[in-house]
């Protein structure tokens, strides 16, 4: 057995972490998340708060542990939820061609130009604001550049004589598309996924900035960056540990990204 | 050629090898050019040939490391040149002509400015002088309206006309010594030949040498008074191209040799009543550009396009590039949609009912032209050859794996392949699991979309030699699409010559090459040298349809 790659290493360490802390998070904190303690509000990292606290005196720690399963989950549904969507639509309208494609990348197309975070917003008045809606208006921002960048990949791959002689063999459509498309769609669309994951984290918590996000007091990464801005001169670990967490996910989630990748690839065996 | 005088390009003993491994790609070659001559570099890939010629520009890549040697060029070391002395050489005293005609111009310069730009580097003229000479050089090529071109990009010329504009603007600054690199290999054959003598009139006139290197002894041997055969890294041998040709000493020369595709004999078939495919009629339209506001008129493939298949019949389909045989192939295989016509496929019209065409659907398979992107990368060998038998109803599980190992034996690749991946295998193998692939249904009719053109020529008379084995022992008929008259002659019972979008000609083997009638027919056969064995292990070559055969070399 090879050692595996750093990255592979590094980035599942990060995720593993994750992981498990989001668990232990869901039976276990220190404190309890939403217990106010006026006394103790805006405290600075100490034995007794490691992270500190914030302005209503609730343990940061306690909350990045409790936070850590709703953002986690948010982003892993939303980024399933576009790519199942945008795999599909992308699939079908680069292999069909004609005017399915052309009516189908015109409307995604005009998605697109529409900044993700406005559109979510505009699905969320009609959703509601809640853990769910977010899910749903995002997974629904994030489908057009999926979609967009899966037709791209099945256009070059249709020209490929493979999938002529998968017609040639009498395949129907839809076990060439199952068989030969789909598998070799996987490089790009877990190059994609990685960073919308990112991206996804970042939107959940400029939502939850704007009030639209999962309701208080539920702790999120992300209202909890957001709710630190107005503390940011008198508290700094309560924007630095969110976005810590944040940033550590990221980079995790990218780097074990890139190894799945390269383990999917046939071509990268043994290399 | 006149060996008193003193050689204008000496190579002594070049080796290169690469930095991170130590492998030696270019092992103690040896070989000299000596002026106006022409000298030709043959093998195969990996033998070493395009690295030294290219050190001999001075452009080794940054991988590769020269261990011991030298280039002398008009008496100056190469590799210790001041790079001033190199830039000055390059262009002015040793041109290059590379393979594709279609990357070699630069796309957004004007073909004006293309020629100027070595002239006025390397010249010390006036515009005025300038513009006349390249005009001049224009003319000489054949462009019909050179001042028309001098204005045009390279994308409104044809492959062809751009490879002579690159000969042109090197041809321009009368160097010493050509280099040319596989220069007519992405052309057609009646193309390839036009280019050539092109290239022999140009370099003639200006007491050029040319080095030129291929893949094609036969080209080569046409063309160069001396020959050189390299064989990964090694020159195996060199000597003068009759001598080469008719008395090969070193065993690979005379693998070489065996491998050009020869006549075989002429088969008898029995006639059926009933073609195992019919075509009728048909017509092939590509739909032009369609957006949401406009349509473009489309364009006709295939003019009318009559042919039948008898069955255990190799029929080869011949012509250059845009000639319609592909788009026949793709027609009778079912990926191309016709807009006219009929096809049979034993007797029964496809497209009427649902058994007519699961009967065609199972029967009628493909092997293309490209191994490299006609296997799935992500499936293993024994999946990929496995693939069609998914769709044989009544073949259990066992009989099925039974099956893919008979097959995988018949092309040569039993042990160990199956669990492989297309990406470890080379081009020749690939091409075998390709064939595989279109033989493990026992198909009654295989279309070859030019299944050898891709490869080696060694490996492509071992893939030719399987391909017809197979075709002996399980007796399908075949479509053979092909531009490589060689192939045709070796391959085929009955020939079809296409020339853009119909049929100008078909009839036996023999009598096409024997006999052509048409014009088209005949300028095909004409751009193609032919090959006698001699029995001895040597060759004769000698230009079809020339007055008489002569043995030239």
């Amino acid at each position: 057995m090879r050692m595996p790659a750093p990255n592979a290493l590094l980035g599942g360490f990060l995720i593993g972490t994750l992981i498990i802390v989001a668990l232990i998070g869901a039976v276990w904190t220190p404190y309890d998340p939403l217990q106010l303690s006026f006394r103790a509000k805006l405290a600075a990292p100490s034995a007794a708060h490691w992270l500190g606290t914030d302005e209503f005196g609730r343990d940061v720690g306690s909350r990045l542990m409790a936070g850590a399963a709703t953002s986690a989950w948010i982003s892993l549904l939303t980024v399933t939820l576009a790519v199942i969507c945008g795999t599909v639509i992308g699939i079908l309208s680069g292999y069909f061609r004609g005017w399915f494609d052309r009516i189908v990348m015109a409307f995604n197309d005009a998605l697109l130009a529409f900044p993700g975070i406005l559109l979510a917003l505009g699905l969320l008045a009609v959703l509601g604001a809640n853990k769910y809606g977010i899910i749903v208006a995002l997974g629904i921002a994030y489908t057009p550049s999926v979609a967009r960048i899966v037709r791209g990949a099945v256009l070059s791959l249709r020209e490929r004589e493979f999938i002529a002689a998968s017609r040639v063999m009498g395949n129907s459509e839809l076990f060439t598309m199952a068989r030969h498309i789909l598998p070799n769609c996987i490089a790009p669309l877990t190059v994609l996924a990685t960073s919308m994951f990112g991206y996804v984290l970042l939107a959940e918590s400029a939502l939850s900035f704007l009030g639209l996000g999962v309701p208080p007091p539920a702790p999120t990464w992300g209202n909890m960056l957001a709710g630190s801005r107005p503390y940011i001169g008198q508290a700094v670990w309560l924007g630095i540990f969110p976005g810590l967490c944040i940033s550590l996910t990221l980079l995790g989630i990218n780097l074990l990204g890139d190894a799945v990748r390269d383990k999917l690839d046939p071509r990268m065996r043994g290399m | 050629m006149a060996e008193n005088t003193t050689p204008l390009l000496a190579v002594d003993n070049l080796t290169l090898e690469i930095n991170r491994t130590g492998k030696r790609v270019v092992n103690g070659v040896s070989f000299s050019v000596f002026p106006g001559e022409m000298v030709g570099i043959v093998g195969e890939s990996g033998s070493g040939k395009t690295l030294a010629a290219r050190a001999v520009m001075g452009f080794i890549p940054p991988a590769i490391r020269k261990v011991s040697g030298t280039i002398r060029f008009e008496g100056q070391d190469v590799m210790t040149m001041a790079p001033k002395l190199l830039r000055e050489m390059r262009g002015a005293r040793v041109g290059m002509v590379f393979q594709e005609p279609m990357t070699s111009l630069n796309p957004s310069m004007l073909i004006g400015e293309q020629l100027d730009e070595g002239l006025a580097l390397h010249r010390k003229l006036s515009t005025a002088e300038r513009r006349a000479l390249i005009l001049d050089m224009l003319r000489r090529i054949g462009i019909r309206d050179p001042e028309g071109a001098l204005t045009a990009y390279p994308h409104q010329f044809s492959g062809g006309m751009r490879q002579r504009i690159m000969l042109a603007s090197v041809m321009l600054l009368k160097p010493a010594l050509l280099l040319a690199d596989e220069p007519t290999t992405a052309l057609d054959a009646v193309v390839q030949r036009e280019v050539l003598e092109l290239m022999v009139d140009l370099t003639k006139a200006n007491n050029t040498a040319v080095l030129m290197i291929s893949h094609d002894l036969g080209m080569i041997a046409r063309y160069c008074s001396r020959i050189i055969v390299m064989q990964q890294g090694d020159v195996v041998e060199q000597g003068l191209a009759q001598d080469l040709l008719s008395r090969p000493q070193h065993p690979y020369t005379r693998k070489l040799l065996a491998a050009m595709p020869h006549r075989g004999p002429a088969r008898v078939l029995p006639r059926a009543d009933v073609p195992i495919v019919a075509v009728r009629d048909l017509v092939v339209d590509y739909g032009g550009r369609q957006g949401f506001f406009r349509k473009e008129k489309p364009k006709r493939a295939l003019h009318g396009v009559s042919i039948d298949v008898q069955p255990g019949e190799v029929v080869a389909v011949v012509g250059g590039s845009g000639s319609g045989k592909t788009t026949l192939g793709g027609a009778i295989a079912g990926l191309v949609k016709p807009s006219g016509g009929e096809i049979r496929f034993n007797g029964k019209p496809i497209d009427r009912s649902e058994t007519a065409y699961w009967d065609y659907r199972l029967n009628c398979q493909m092997v293309f032209q490209d191994p490299y992107s006609s296997l799935d990368p992500r499936m293993t060998i024994g999946d990929l050859v496995g693939e069609p038998l998914r769709l044989v109803s009544g073949m259990g599980k066992a009989e099925k794996a039974r099956r893919v190992q008979e097959v995988l034996t018949e092309v040569g690749l039993a042990e160990g392949f199956a669990s492989r991946f297309p990406h470890e295998l080379s081009g020749g193998q690939r091409q075998r699991i390709a064939i595989a692939r279109a033989v493990v249904r026992r198909p009654s009719f295989v279309i070859a979309d030019e299944p050898v053109s891709a490869l080696d020529v060694t490996v492509r008379a071992q893939v030719l030699e399987l391909f017809a084995e197979l075709q002996r022992k399980h007796g399908f008929s075949c479509l053979f699409i092909s531009h490589d008259l060689g192939v045709v002659e070796q391959v085929a019972d009955r020939v079809v010559v296409m020339h853009e979008g119909r049929i100008v000609e078909e009839g036996s083997r023999d009598a096409i090459f024997d006999n052509p009638r048409h014009d088209y027919t005949r300028k095909l056969l004409s751009a193609v040298p032919g090959l006698e064995s001699t029995g001895d292990g040597g060759v004769r070559l000698f230009w079809r349809l020339s007055e008489g055969v002569t043995a030239e070399a």
